[in-house]
């Protein structure tokens, strides 16, 4: 009798030790694709208890007054905000300082003696990204609408955003005799702590490899892509949906990925976002490498980069889909904010 | 009176240590003295050993440990040789095949060329044991069913790492040597060829892999009903049918109107259980070779169902002008 009761408590003892690593039902089901095909989006309710106050939004200040002279006219070196009123580019100075460096005050970016003078690097990646933040809110409306997006949307209150990323050194091979992990094959952040490629994020949001596998035809008509490659791709969805805190069936009818037909629209908004993180890589961060000092850079040099949880932070939409631009229309585009 | 009906072996028989029927060359290669053994006869027969392993068996462990070896190697090498990292990160570690691009040919060491060494020798080390098994049945005056449905197995593994990369051109479409890396790769295989759930012999597969677990369960759990009358002793009741065999029997025509015989059950078993690995490595050697997309493929052939179009027409932006590419 002794012996069965020990065999059950090993049994059971065991059971918990597998389950130690799961979270705790029940979860919320979403249905938001035809009956009876798993187009199921799963919440955990308790995650968004916590998400959810990770995502409150500061409240929207009374807007400044549009009219009176000219920032450009009436501050020196103003390169890029110079089309507000001084109202209006005060505001936006307070703003960016309790969005950006609460802590660290004006004297983040700017010479306290001379605000005008660009000795802090901190002040031209500062401009960089206020033209950037125009530029997403003018040219990438087909990902972020009318929703926009601001400094507070990546911020979040850290001088530097919490989710950004940099090339990962490539692996020390020493001889190169034996022991390749081949990009993969150890637990990877990116990919949800799965043994896919580790770095599918310089291939595809920074480089314009070819993301899709599928071949167009039901028999073989030269598609030559490899399972390798839809490795790398799974990588990269991974990190799409674990950023948005969503399934694959947020975007994908799983009964095939490739099909468009069969998507939801948010597959269409993520294609753009994909395009719109490589543009804002190559066009805004990469330009600012030689800014950045040594100790904000990567291991191999290179500049911090955005990826889909530098805004998304686990949100379907980032802020869950406060539009935020609105309160803040000097962020809006202005044809003169894009000369880049 | 013996109970059956228990997880374990409740009453273990045992008698005299004995190494088998004689043979007609009392060779070396029957080793090891018997010895009992309490706990092996909870599960099973308390007598462990004699082991036969035999030129073939020798040959078979010799590659085979290679093979392991390099594995391993590759593994621990790849975590700088730290141990307890090799332990921490063992499920996500593995030994890559090469790289597509280097077609089939033979690869540089580090880029998929201990894989090769390491497929080959483990392929040489599954076929000298299959041939062991196959000697041993026929030493024992036994049928051979055992070796070939292990070689339904090999079917599969050499449809995965040798036939389908040779059609393919690629040794980069094989499998990883790796616990998740494997997963990974089936997974990557069917996205890649447009969803698996559409190859109908990836349907067979799974049809007689359920089937066998079915078939296991309702097998096991006849038998182990009827213990209390001797039904364990299915061997015996093919020629003699007992009061468990027609219990066993009735209870099935009682349920179901139909019942396997003591013999035919274990043909179902055979069959359900051969037919898993052959249907899924036909499956496999199609992806790619003769189908390249079985979503598409599905729909060609009416057996994918359309369903409405609940968002509207949703459009692929990268067809439209002005989509940035």
């Amino acid at each position: 009798m002794t012996s069965r009761l020990s065999i059950i408590s090993m049994l059971l003892a065991l059971g918990c030790a597998m389950l130690a690593g799961c979270v705790r039902p029940p979860m919320d089901s979403v249905q938001h694709g035809f009956r009876g095909t798993g187009m199921v989006e799963v919440y955990n309710p308790r995650h968004l208890e916590t998400q959810d106050a990770l995502n409150t939004v500061p409240p929207a200040p009374p807007p400044p007054s549009p009219d009176g002279p000219r920032a450009s006219a009436s501050y020196q070196n103003v390169q890029v905000l110079g089309d507000l009123s001084v109202a209006q580019f005060v505001g936006l100075m307070t703003y960016i300082t309790a969005w950006v460096s609460p802590k660290e005050g004006c004297a983040y970016c700017h010479n306290v003696q001379n605000f005008a003078e660009d000795s802090k690097y901190t002040k031209i990646v500062a401009r960089k990204m206020i033209e950037m933040t125009r530029h997403i809110n003018g040219n990438w409306k087909n990902h972020v609408t009318e929703t926009g997006v601001t400094c507070y949307t990546c911020h979040r209150g850290n001088p530097v955003p919490t989710n950004v990323w940099f090339t990962p050194l490539e692996q020390d091979k020493r001889a190169d005799f034996i022991g390749d992990l081949a990009g993969q094959n150890t637990p990877a952040p990116l990919a949800n702590m799965s043994s896919l490629p580790t770095d599918a994020l310089t291939p595809f949001l920074l480089e314009d490899k070819p993301i899709r596998v599928n071949g167009p035809t039901p028999l073989p008509s030269g598609n030559r892509h490899s399972i390798k490659q839809a490795e790398w791709t799974y990588s990269l969805m991974t990190h799409m949906a674990t950023s948005l805190g969503v399934n694959c069936t947020y975007c994908h009818n799983t009964r095939s990925f490739q099909s468009w037909e069969s998507s939801p629209p948010q597959r269409v908004t993520a294609y753009h976002g994909i395009r719109m993180a490589r543009d804002v890589n190559n066009e805004y961060m990469v330009p600012l490498t030689e800014v950045f000092p040594i100790e904000r850079k990567g291991p191999a040099g290179d500049v911090l980069k955005v990826n889909c949880a530098t805004c998304h932070q686990g949100a379907y939409k980032p802020l869950y889909g406060y539009p935020m631009l609105k309160d803040y229309p000097e962020l809006a585009s202005v044809i003169a904010a894009d000369k880049k | 009176m013996a109970d059956y009906q228990n997880l374990f072996t409740a009453v273990q028989v045992t008698g005299p240590l004995h190494d088998g029927i004689a043979q007609h060359k009392p060779a070396l290669s029957r080793s090891g003295r018997p010895f009992l053994q309490h706990l092996a006869g909870r599960l099973g027969n308390a007598q462990i050993g004699p082991i036969y392993l035999g030129v073939l068996g020798t040959w078979s462990l010799i590659f085979g440990t290679i093979a392991f070896n390099i594995m391993g190697m590759n593994m621990l090498a790849s975590v700088n040789w730290d141990p307890v990292q090799f332990i921490r990160q063992l499920f996500w570690l593995s030994l890559d095949p090469p790289a597509p691009g280097n077609g089939l040919k033979f690869a540089p060491l580090n880029q998929g060329g201990w894989w090769q060494i390491a497929g080959l020798f483990l392929t040489i080390s599954i076929l000298l044991w299959w041939a062991n098994v196959y000697r041993r049945a026929r030493a024992l005056q036994m049928g051979t069913h055992i070796a070939w449905a292990f070689a339904a197995a090999i079917w599969l593994f050499l449809v995965l790492g040798l036939f389908r990369p040779v059609l393919m051109g690629s040794w980069g479409e094989a499998v990883p040597f790796g616990i998740f890396p494997h997963l990974d790769w089936t997974a990557a295989f069917s996205l890649r060829y447009g969803n698996l759930f559409y190859n109908p012999f990836h349907a067979l597969s799974i049809a007689f892999l359920y089937g066998s677990v079915l078939l296991f369960a309702m097998h096991g759990g006849t038998i182990l009903a009827v213990g209390r009358y001797g039904g364990e002793r299915e061997i015996e009741q093919i020629i003699d049918r007992g009061t468990a065999t027609e219990r066993a029997a009735l209870f099935w025509r009682w349920t179901m109107g139909f019942n396997a015989t003591m013999e035919s059950i274990h043909r179902w078993a055979w069959w359900f259980a051969v037919l898993c690995p052959l249907t899924g490595g036909i499956g496999i050697l199609l992806t790619g070779t003769a189908v390249d997309n079985w979503y598409l493929w599905a729909v060609k052939h009416d057996f994918a169902p359309p369903y409405p179009h609940v968002w509207g027409d949703i459009v692929d932006p990268a067809t439209l002008q002005g989509a940035k590419p």
